[in-house]
Parts: C-alpha cells; sequence; structure tokens
C-alpha cells in the first residue's frame, strides 16, 4: 500500500524537520541547522524550477538569473535602507522581511514573465540556449554594477527582520524557511493536481493534441515558467537573508546547472524529488568537501553512478525501497 | 589524500603522558581556495602557514595547533557553510585562509559576529575596511587599494607622464585602477575594462599599441595575469612599452615562464624574496627546502600570517577563547614580520612600506625580481578613516 | 585603419579557436543529441597533453600530434563509457552527467599535475611578427592559428561533403534510425564522430596552450561561448558552425575594441570604459538572443 507508506514518510519527516535544531544542538552539531536551512532553501528553488522543467517540460538553464535577482532584491533594497538614499531616486529601501520577499518575487515574476514571453518562442535545445543567454547578460551587468559591490558582491549586515521574531537567531530562521517552505510544498501539490497542471502535463506530452482540444499551449507554458521564476526567486530572496551576503556568484551559469543537477538527482517532475535532490547535493558537498581535499571528484563520481544507474532518481529510488517494504 | 590535517604538537609529550600540562590543541579553521584556476593560491597560502608550524614542531608561539584546511571552491555560500560548521559544531575560535574577497564578504561577517576572530592573509576589500571594520577582523597582507597604489607612485617616481590602464571589468578590477589613479600623477592615455572570463587579449593589444603610451599598468590576478603577459610579449610590446605592475600581476612562477622577455617589469610590491632582514632570510630557503616551487607572494603571506598569530598564541598562553585577550595581543603585531617594519593601523589594516621592484637577470642568467628602492614609507589605506573602533 | 584591420585579424583567430571547439561539439549535438558540458575538459586535456609534453621533450613538433591523440582517446573513452548510455535520455540526464563529467576531469587533472598553471612556449619558429602589409605587423603564432583553423574548416568540409562517411555523419544527423536500418553500425560511428569532435577540440588546446595559461577550469571559461556558436550557426552543421564561429569571433572582438570608445563620445571616460565593458561582454549573448528569436534553427540551416 504505497500511500500509506507515503503519509508515514510524511508524518516521519514533518517531525523530523520540526525537531531538528533540537536535535542538532542536543548531539553538539549546532551547524546541523544552518545546513538544513540551505537544503529547504535550495529545495524551494529547485521545487520551483520543477514547475518548469519537470511539469512544463521547459528545460530552462537560466533560473540561476531569479535565484540571483532574488538575492539582488533584498541586498539592494537592504543596502538603501542603510544609506538612507532612495532607491532610482524613487522608493526607500527596506529590512523587512515581509516587504522584501514579495518584492523579490514580483521583481523576478516581472523579469521570468520578460524572458519568458520571448524564450516560449523557441523550443528544445534553442529553448535551453536562449534562457542561458538572459541569465548571462544578467550575470555580466551585475558584475559591471560597481553600486551594488560588483564582483564583490553586497554584505546584507543584518538579516531581515519579521515583527515579533528573532531572525538573526539561526534556529528562528530556519523555522520562517520551515514553514515558507511547507506553504511551497503545498501550493506545488495542489498545483500538479489542478486543472492547470493537467493542462500543462498534457501540453509537455504533446502540444499539438492539447492544441486541438482548444487551449493555448503558449499561455500555460508561460504561466508556469512565471510562477517558476517567481519561487526561484523567494528562494534567492531567502538565500541572500540566509548568507546575509548576495553576489553574482548565484547568476552565474554553474548557478543553473547546480540547480538542474538537483532536480534530475531527485527525479523530475515528481513531488519530492527536488526536495530530496536539493537536500542530497547540499549535504553532498557539504560532507565531501570536509572529507577530503579533492572532494569534487567524489561528488562527480556519485552524481554520474546515480544519473546512469537510476533512471528518475532519488525519488524513484525511495519508492522502489517503500514498495518492497509494505 | 584527506582534507584534516591534523598536525598535533608535542607528540612525544602525548604519548607518554607524564607531562600534566599537555595542552589540547589550538584549532585555527583555514577556509581557502584549492580548486578551480585560483587553486594554487590558497594552496600556497596554506603551505606557508604550515611552514611555520613545521618549523615550530606543529606548533605556534609555543601552543600546539590543530589546523584544519577546507576547500571553498571559490563559492560564497560553500565557505559561509564551512565557516558555519567550524564556529557551531567544532566550536573554533580563529579563522584564517580566504583568497578572494567576494568569499570573505560571506564569511567574514559570520565569524566576527560569532566572537571569533579572522586575520586575513590575503584578501583585504574595501567595504570591510572602511565603516563595517571589526574588532575581531585584521588584516595581515593589505588593504586591496595598496598595490596598485604602490604601483601608481613607482610608475610617478619613474617619470612616467602618460599610462595606458587595463583591468578586468569587476570590483577590484575597478578598484585597482582607481588605485593606481590616486598615486600616478602623470595623464592617462588610455583606459580598457577587460571582461572578467576574457583569455584572448589581442584587441587590447592593439589598442595599446595605437595609444602608444609611456607606460603601460595592468592587473590580471592569477592565470588571465600569466595569459595579458604572454600575449604582451607575443605582440611585440615587451621592452618596448614599459610595463608597471602591482604584485598580485608578477610572482616568481610567472617570471619562470616569461623568461627573458620579462626583464625591465617594474612591480610595486611589499615584500620580495632579497628582502635583508632575518625573518625573511629564514623563510625563503625553509620553503625552498620543504616544497621545492617557486616562492610567491601567498607563500609570504601564509608564513606572515602564521608568524602574526604565533605571536598573539604565545602572548595569551594559547587562550583563543579569551577573544579580548587575544584580539590585544593580535593588535600588538608583537612579530618579525618577513616584509620587515609592521603594525596595524585604526582598522587593523597593516601599516608598512611599500617597494619598487624590477625584474633583472640573476646570477644564474635566470630572471629574478630584485628591489630597487623603498617608494612608501608606513602607507596606509583611504578606508581607515571611516573606521570607528 | 590597421587598428580595425588588426582587430578584425583577431576575431577571425578567436573564432577560428572557437570553430575547432564548435566543430565536435554541434555534431555531437546533431548526430547524438548529447549536450556534452564536458566537451571543454578535452580542450583542457589537449592543452595538458600538449604542455607536459613540450616540457619533457622541449619540441613541439612532438606535443602537437600528442596532444591530439590524448583528447581523442580521452574523447572516445568517454563515449564508451558515459556518452553512450546517454543517447536514448532526455537533455536533463546528459547535463547532468556531463556536468558530472567535468567535476571529475577537473580534479583528476588537479591530483596529477598539481594547482599550478602550466606554460608553454611559442614555437621558436613562430616567436615574432610578420610584416603583412608595410608598416603593420601581426604575431606570427596567431597567423599559424588562423591557417590551421582554415585548413581544418575545408577539411572538415570536405570530409563531410565529398566521403562516404561524411555522408553517413549527414545522413546520420537527420536521419538516423534510417542509417541503423541500412546496416551501418551506427554505434561504431557515434564513437569515430566523438573522437573526431576530442580531436579537434585537443587541437584547440594544444594551440591556446602558448597564448593562454594552461589551468584547471580553462574548459568552462570558453564553453559557454562555444555553446552560443553552435546555436547560431545552427545545430549539427559544421558549416554553420565555421561562420557562426567567425561571426561571434568578430562581433565579440569589435565589441570589446570599440565599444568603450563609441560610448566615451557621450559620456565620462570612466563611466563609459565600465559600461562598454559590461554591454561588450552581453553582446554575443544579445546576438544569440535575437538570432534564436529571428530564425530559431540558426542562421546557416535552410528550411526546415
Amino acid at each position: 500500500m504505497p500511500s500509506a507508506f507515503k503519509l508515514f514518510a510524511l508524518a516521519i519527516g514533518a517531525v523530523v524537520l520540526i525537531a531538528l535544531p533540537f536535535i542538532a544542538d542536543g548531539i553538539g552539531m549546532p551547524a546541523a541547522t544552518t545546513l538544513a536551512t540551505s537544503m529547504l532553501i535550495y529545495g524551494i528553488a529547485a521545487a520551483s524550477l520543477n514547475l518548469a522543467l519537470g511539469y512544463g517540460g521547459l528545460v530552462s538553464f537560466g533560473h540561476a538569473a531569479f535565484l540571483g535577482l532574488g538575492g539582488y532584491v533584498v541586498g539592494i533594497l537592504y543596502h538603501h535602507f542603510v544609506s538612507g538614499d532612495p532607491v532610482f531616486g524613487w522608493f526607500a529601501g527596506t529590512n523587512q522581511l515581509i516587504v522584501s520577499v514579495p518584492a523579490a518575487m514580483l521583481v523576478c515574476g516581472l523579469l521570468a514573465a520578460a524572458i519568458g514571453a520571448l524564450s516560449l518562442r523557441t523550443s528544445g535545445v534553442q529553448f535551453i540556449m536562449i534562457t542561458l543567454a538572459f541569465a548571462q547578460m544578467l550575470f555580466f551587468l551585475f558584475v559591471s554594477l560597481k553600486a551594488y559591490g560588483g564582483d564583490d558582491g553586497l554584505i546584507i549586515r543584518r538579516r531581515n527582520a519579521l515583527p515579533g521574531l528573532d531572525t538573526r537567531d539561526d534556529t528562528t530562521f530556519y523555522f520562517v524557511c520551515l514553514a515558507i517552505a511547507a506553504v511551497c510544498w503545498l501550493l506545488l501539490q495542489r498545483f500538479a493536481r489542478s486543472r492547470f497542471g493537467v493542462v500543462l502535463s498534457g501540453v509537455r506530452q504533446s502540444e499539438r493534441r492539447m492544441a486541438a482540444l482548444g487551449f493555448t499551449p503558449y499561455i500555460y507554458k508561460l504561466v508556469a515558467f512565471i510562477v517558476s521564476g517567481m519561487g526561484t526567486g523567494l528562494a534567492g530572496a531567502l538565500l541572500a537573508n540566509h548568507l546575509r551576503f548576495v553576489s553574482p556568484d548565484t547568476l552565474h551559469w554553474t548557478k543553473s546547472g547546480e540547480l538542474m543537477v538537483m532536480v534530475v538527482l531527485g527525479g523530475v517532475g515528481t513531488l519530492s524529488g527536488p526536495w530530496l535532490g536539493a537536500a542530497a547535493l547540499v549535504a553532498l558537498e557539504a560532507i565531501l568537501a570536509a572529507w577530503s581535499e579533492n572532494w569534487q571528484i567524489f561528488l562527480g563520481l556519485v552524481l554520474l553512478v546515480v544519473v546512469l544507474l537510476t533512471r528518475g532518481g532519488l525519488d524513484r529510488l525511495l519508492r522502489l525501497l517503500g514498495r518492497r517494504s509494505s | 589524500m584527506r582534507r584534516r590535517d591534523i598536525l598535533l604538537g608535542s607528540a612525544a609529550a602525548l604519548a607518554t603522558g607524564t607531562r600534566a600540562f599537555a595542552q589540547t590543541p589550538v584549532t585555527i579553521g583555514m577556509v581557502t581556495t584549492l580548486s578551480g584556476p585560483g587553486g594554487y593560491l590558497g594552496q600556497d597560502i596554506r603551505d606557508g602557514f604550515k611552514l611555520v608550524m613545521d618549523m615550530e614542531g606543529g606548533k605556534l608561539g609555543g601552543v600546539p595547533v590543530q589546523l584544519v584546511v577546507e576547500d571553498d571552491a571559490l563559492k560564497p555560500g560553500q565557505g559561509k557553510q564551512i565557516a558555519d560548521r567550524l564556529l557551531k559544531n567544532d566550536k573554533v575560535k580563529l579563522f584564517t585562509g580566504i583568497v578572494f574577497s567576494n568569499v570573505a564578504g560571506a564569511v567574514v561577517p559570520d565569524v566576527v559576529d560569532a566572537g571569533a576572530i579572522y586575520v586575513s592573509p590575503n584578501a583585504g576589500p574595501s567595504n570591510l575596511a572602511g565603516k563595517e571594520c571589526h574588532k575581531n577582523y585584521f588584516v595581515a597582507s593589505w588593504q586591496n587599494d595598496n598595490i596598485h597604489e604602490a604601483a601608481g607612485q613607482a610608475a610617478t617616481n619613474l617619470g612616467y607622464k602618460r599610462a595606458f590602464i587595463l583591468a578586468p571589468n569587476y570590483q577590484a578590477g575597478k578598484d585597482s585602477l582607481a588605485g593606481f589613479r590616486r598615486f600616478f600623477k602623470g595623464d592617462i592615455a588610455g583606459e580598457i575594462f577587460t571582461r572578467l572570463d576574457q583569455t584572448d587579449f589581442a584587441a587590447e593589444m592593439a589598442q595599446i599599441r595605437a595609444a602608444n603610451p609611456d607606460v603601460v599598468f595592468q592587473f590580471h590576478p592569477g592565470g588571465l595575469g600569466i595569459a595579458f603577459l604572454r600575449q604582451y610579449q607575443q605582440a611585440g610590446l615587451l621592452g618596448k612599452i614599459p610595463m608597471v605592475v602591482s604584485e598580485a600581476s608578477i610572482d616568481n612562477v610567472i617570471l619562470a615562464a616569461l623568461g627573458d622577455a620579462a626583464l625591465g617589469i617594474y612591480v610595486g610590491s611589499h615584500w620580495n624574496t632579497d628582502f635583508d632582514n632575518a625573518a625573511n632570510k629564514a623563510f625563503v630557503p625553509a620553503w625552498q627546502k620543504a616544497y621545492g616551487r617557486p616562492i610567491t607572494t601567498y607563500s609570504q603571506q601564509g608564513y606572515d600570517t602564521a608568524l602574526l598569530i604565533a605571536s598573539a598564541l604565545k602572548a595569551t598562553g594559547g587562550k583563543v577563547n579569551d577573544t579580548a585577550a587575544m584580539r590585544a595581543a593580535l593588535a600588538k603585531a608583537d612579530f618579525q614580520s618577513t616584509r620587515g617594519a609592521f603594525k596595524f593601523g585604526l582598522n587593523q589594516h597593516p601599516i608598512q612600506d611599500w617597494y619598487m621592484l624590477k625584474v633583472e637577470k640573476g646570477d644564474d642568467g635566470k630572471p629574478v625580481l630584485r628591489t630597487v628602492q623603498k617608494i612608501l614609507t608606513n602607507h596606509t589605506d583611504a578606508y581607515a578613516a571611516q573606521c570607528k573602533l | 585603419m590597421t587598428l580595425v584591420f588588426e582587430q578584425l585579424l583577431n576575431g577571425v583567430q578567436l573564432g577560428v579557436m572557437l570553430f575547432l571547439l564548435a566543430a565536435g561539439l554541434t555534431l555531437v549535438f546533431g548526430i547524438m543529441g548529447v549536450i556534452n558540458l564536458a566537451h571543454g575538459s578535452l580542450y583542457m586535456i589537449g592543452a595538458y597533453a600538449g604542455a607536459l609534453v613540450a616540457a619533457k621533450t622541449g619540441s613541439f613538433l612532438i606535443a602537437f600530434p600528442t596532444a591530439l591523440l590524448a583528447a581523442a582517446a580521452a574523447g572516445m573513452l568517454m563515449e564508451t563509457m558515459v556518452i553512450r548510455r546517454l543517447y536514448a535520455r532526455d537533455h536533463l540526464d546528459q547535463v547532468l552527467a556531463t556536468f558530472a563529467l567535468i567535476l571529475i576531469f577537473n580534479e583528476l587533472i588537479t591530483i596529477t599535475f598539481g594547482r599550478q598553471p602550466l606554460f608553454v612556449s611559442v614555437p621558436p619558429l613562430l616567436n615574432g611578427s610578420i610584416e603583412l602589409v608595410p608598416g603593420f605587423r601581426y604575431p606570427a603564432y596567431r597567423l599559424a592559428i588562423i591557417v590551421v583553423g582554415l585548413l581544418v574548416g575545408v577539411g572538415l568540409y570536405g570530409l563531410i561533403q565529398h566521403t562516404r562517411v561524411g555522408m553517413l555523419v549527414r545522413a546520420g544527423a537527420t536521419h538516423r534510425d534510417m542509417v541503423r536500418a541500412l546496416g551501418i553500425d551506427v554505434r561504431l560511428l557515434c564513437t569515430l564522430v566523438f573522437g573526431l569532435g576530442a580531436l579537434l577540440a585537443g587541437l584547440a588546446g594544444v594551440m591556446a596552450g602558448p597564448i593562454l595559461a594552461v589551468q584547471v577550469g580553462m574548459g568552462e571559461q570558453i564553453l559557454i561561448m562555444t555553446f552560443v556558436v553552435v546555436v547560431i550557426g545552427g545545430v549539427g552543421s559544421i558549416r554553420g558552425a565555421f561562420l557562426g564561429a567567425l561571426i561571434v569571433g568578430i562581433v565579440d572582438t569589435l565589441l570589446r575594441a570599440f565599444m568603450p570608445s563609441l560610448l566615451r563620445q557621450v559620456m565620462v571616460g570612466s563611466e563609459a570604459d565600465a559600461l562598454g565593458a559590461g554591454l561588450a561582454s552581453m553582446g554575443v549573448y544579445l546576438l544569440m538572443a535575437i538570432v534564436l528569436l529571428v530564425r530559431p534553427r540558426g542562421l546557416f540551416i535552410h528550411g526546415q
């Protein structure tokens, strides 16, 4: 009975996630909490990318643009909050999470609308490359923006504030991210089962068929791309708060690649895959880097084995295990 | 190859267990760049640092030390994650190692806010030198602008009137040109920002030839600099139009590659292998003996940083948890630097002398860097005044 | 005027290097449908093999073929061990697997050769510059690169258009199953094509050695630019890769050379330089985006 197993796994997962900071403190490894925060944030980014990639079949090689831009919105608003001069001489900066995160999502949504509207005129390899092109342009733009630190990046001395909470405390910030991640999870789950999600999957499988049924594939793909960009922007905004730093590093094409790796590693087009993939990649990087100076070779080997041997990533692996145990 | 180089001191004492005061070793976290094109910089910093420990038998200032080296892969997020783990899980109180300014920007605020101390062996970005300076943040190398200011002063001293200047189009590149301009008294004949991922400079060579300046100043760190100098040589410009560079742009590795063609290049520098002081005379042969590869500025930075930390550990008896005492001891900078005179300024960045070096033929016929003259004395940086400590 | 001419030559030289890399990539892309991010690693292997042999023997003439062989061997090994298993997969699996290969190759090179960059000297014969027209000199080595690149271009064109193997390659790019049905060993064909692409990447690598620093990660620096060339020229087309590479090389070089001074006409010096450099960096990507919007299949692919 896979569904019982699924419920059981979800319950276990929820308990572990809530108890994690206390366990981490208890066993004298409090850094596990911040590591888990990274996993959650990258999980949000990967799950958002999966929306375009897995459900929409839109292989975007430029999602770092949204991750970086989301971070830069937070960084730039904070920068102006501290210096006191208005952004573009127009509105004041802020250090409030409740303002900066929606702002980041809005800006990323607009960017995604622009990039998507143009890019969706192509498909296949051309789509991969055109999304890459836009992300690269944004990368070079921020590298040459001296006012916002250029290549050195922007330091966000203090995390954005939330009324009634001390976000500077790592455990509190973990729970903030956990709550946001949980909301994302639920929304994505509902989305996948919604009429929109079903049509989108249909478009991925056969655009012509859906068009014949009276749907306009372009609109569905564009909306999916925009929502995906907004979600990744949300992750970027949280990441900037988590690291208290944003730099063009988050806009680089290798970051787009990393996000893709997370999704593929976990399982494309599945609900839990991207979260698993993000957690696995973040954990692998942390553990291998602490273990060996030449950690990248081991990371490469692990990724290679996973992609060659498991079709469908970690999600599928877990499902197989679940079926066996039940 | 295990990452954690556990260098335990006083092995004999630990083995016999007879000496009651055998201390638990002080852990020093070294977050540095070991992979990718910038990897050799971090490697030299690490090996320079380890050299001091080896010479003391695994100790620094008489205190046993455990050095934990981890690779940030030039990713700010990765660096932060490592520092966080060392801070929280391993309760490390003393950090060093970062090569690149963008990694420093992500890691240093975390380290100092957690009450630990960070001693920078290389990166001294302006965004941490002025208003954002911190009592727990020390820079043992230089403020980033300094090396270019020295090059500007060298060009001025040499009497050049028209300079052509180039650097990559990113923050450190822009800072370098600003630093050069600040101390160069002549005119700028042309200015080019190259691309960060650019490795072919043919277009720039043509521009330089067309402008025909008195002198060229360029700043291209690591492999970029090597490519630039080689192409400068291939374009037939080397030897025709003199070049002044900052010390990040030329070192003994690059010299070996350029050969005779490098003769005549001027460098503004805070240190050279031929400095006549006891510390340097101990360092240079020890490096050759231990590693046998060319000695670089980064080797010296790692070595000097270790000497500085050793002086503080000695003064406090290895009590790194007493941050105030460690801070006070570090601020005194009570060590014999391989560069000669050294003290900390208001923002805990160095106040030091800068020199002009020239590439000349050595005794064995191979080009070497010779010190020509001192060009700046007790030089501080442009941001110190903004720092309120 | 000579400045413009010199910059044009520089653009051609960059374009030729890009072509050598793009040729292999576009064939692999076109025939096998594989996105190979690790193509830059083959370039790096060529450069390292060349640097190693040149240092040991002191002879560029020996280093040159060794590098080609090393890169081709590495390429064919890569194809049989990993890439072959990816033909039936989607682009996502290919990206993940070849991304993993990049990590593995970079770290293997680090372990074998250390972290310090290596150097290759220009062959003595080509050291110096040649007076092309009176009063205008150009580095001999760069001229040699242009010549080699053009020769390879012509040779490849002949191979693809006028030989039996070339015919199979062309057929394989468009009608793979048909070729298989005709009893051709497609697996072998794929391995050979991959090896050829790797050989050309290795050629680019060994020729880049004396100009650039041979270092870990050098492949990734040029990889994205190569993809731009492939896409602009049209996936699977050698002719497209050649023309696309020249366009990208020349556009990139000219933008870099003249954009800041153009901007300086309307802005103050330092600001203009910074913005100009930023715009020049974005230039090729903007070009690619425009090409994809106007002609999604590339500039040099005709029909559907």
